[in-house]
């Protein structure tokens, strides 16, 4: 029994000695993996340009679209806005565009001197439909498909490498 | 006359308790929520942008007639376990919960085994 007991506790130690060594190891930092394969259900956003609200039909008009959230007070949005631009000439995605937590005359400024990459643009005023979206910051970017499932998720602005896997994923 | 005035009471100390309560759960999910752009930190301690947008959402969501467990599932299912705090027992995280329950049980047994054994010796 005593050598039970031993092994036991032997085995204990090594077990508690694995937990610290994985958890240490391991990136305490937000990570969103694995939200891909979720589905995004109850989009109500409301149009930039009128009160038209956009919901889940608008979504499954094509077999992608990227959810991309923005504002003109943010500079990465800056950033990434040519590869957003070059993206647009895709046929298989659309760009739905959400502005956070912005001015209206700055977006639309914004969007004019810089061109405008998107299909449809909708407005967040207070932030509170991009939960919806688990959004904390931005810019950030939700590739879906026609069933409203994320594909992937782009925290940080978009980049040259990331441009050339949502054209992979899309071709 | 009598009757008025106490039932004027009764309704103002229920309107009262029941705003409290209100607002005790609220303090107590903000408690539970982590801010993802912060250092450690709940909802409840930050005023951070992200803070302030998820604590507009929790009371919207009160005012909808959500649970407290609801709300959770709400905000797990759009940022994942890691928002919780206090996350829910599942199969992912069986040990983590059982672990302390384990070690309790066989420390039990151990003890146990030494005072039989103790007393045998005398």
């Amino acid at each position: 029994m005593q050598k039970i007991i031993k092994s036991i506790i032997i085995l204990l130690f090594f077990f508690i000695l694995g937990i610290f060594f994985l958890s240490l190891n391991r990136s305490s930092n937000y990570d969103t993996e694995y939200l891909v394969g979720n589905k995004i259900e109850k989009i109500k956003l409301v149009s930039f340009e009128d009160n038209k609200i956009y919901s889940e039909q608008d979504f499954k008009k094509t077999k992608y679209s990227l959810i991309n959230f923005w504002a003109s007070w943010c500079a990465p949005c800056k950033v990434e806005h040519p590869y957003l631009m070059e993206l647009s000439k895709e046929r298989n995605i659309q760009i739905f565009g959400v502005n956070f937590k912005d001015k209206k005359t700055n977006a639309s400024k914004f969007l004019k001197v810089l061109g405008d990459p998107y299909d449809y643009l909708a407005q967040d005023i207070n932030g509170k439909e991009s939960v919806n979206f688990g959004i904390y910051g931005i810019p950030e970017s939700i590739l879906v498909n026609d069933e409203l499932e994320i594909v992937k998720k782009f925290i940080g602005p978009i980049d040259k490498q990331d441009l050339l896997n949502i054209k992979k994923i899309i071709n | 006359m009598k009757i008025k005035i106490f039932l004027i009471i009764f309704f103002l100390s229920l309107n009262s308790s029941l705003y409290a309560e209100k607002s005790l759960d609220e303090n107590k999910i903000h408690k539970n929520l982590r801010c993802l752009v912060c250092q450690g930190q709940s909802i409840a301690d930050s005023n951070s942008d992200f803070a302030i947008t998820l604590k507009m959402v929790v009371k919207d969501l009160i005012d909808k007639g959500k649970t407290e467990d609801e709300i959770y599932k709400f905000l797990s299912d759009k940022y994942g376990d890691w928002i919780l705090y206090n996350p829910k027992f599942n199969l992912g995280n069986f040990v983590l919960w059982s672990l302390p329950y384990a070690v309790f049980i066989l420390g039990g047994i151990i003890i146990v085994f030494l005072l039989r054994k103790k007393s045998k010796k005398t």
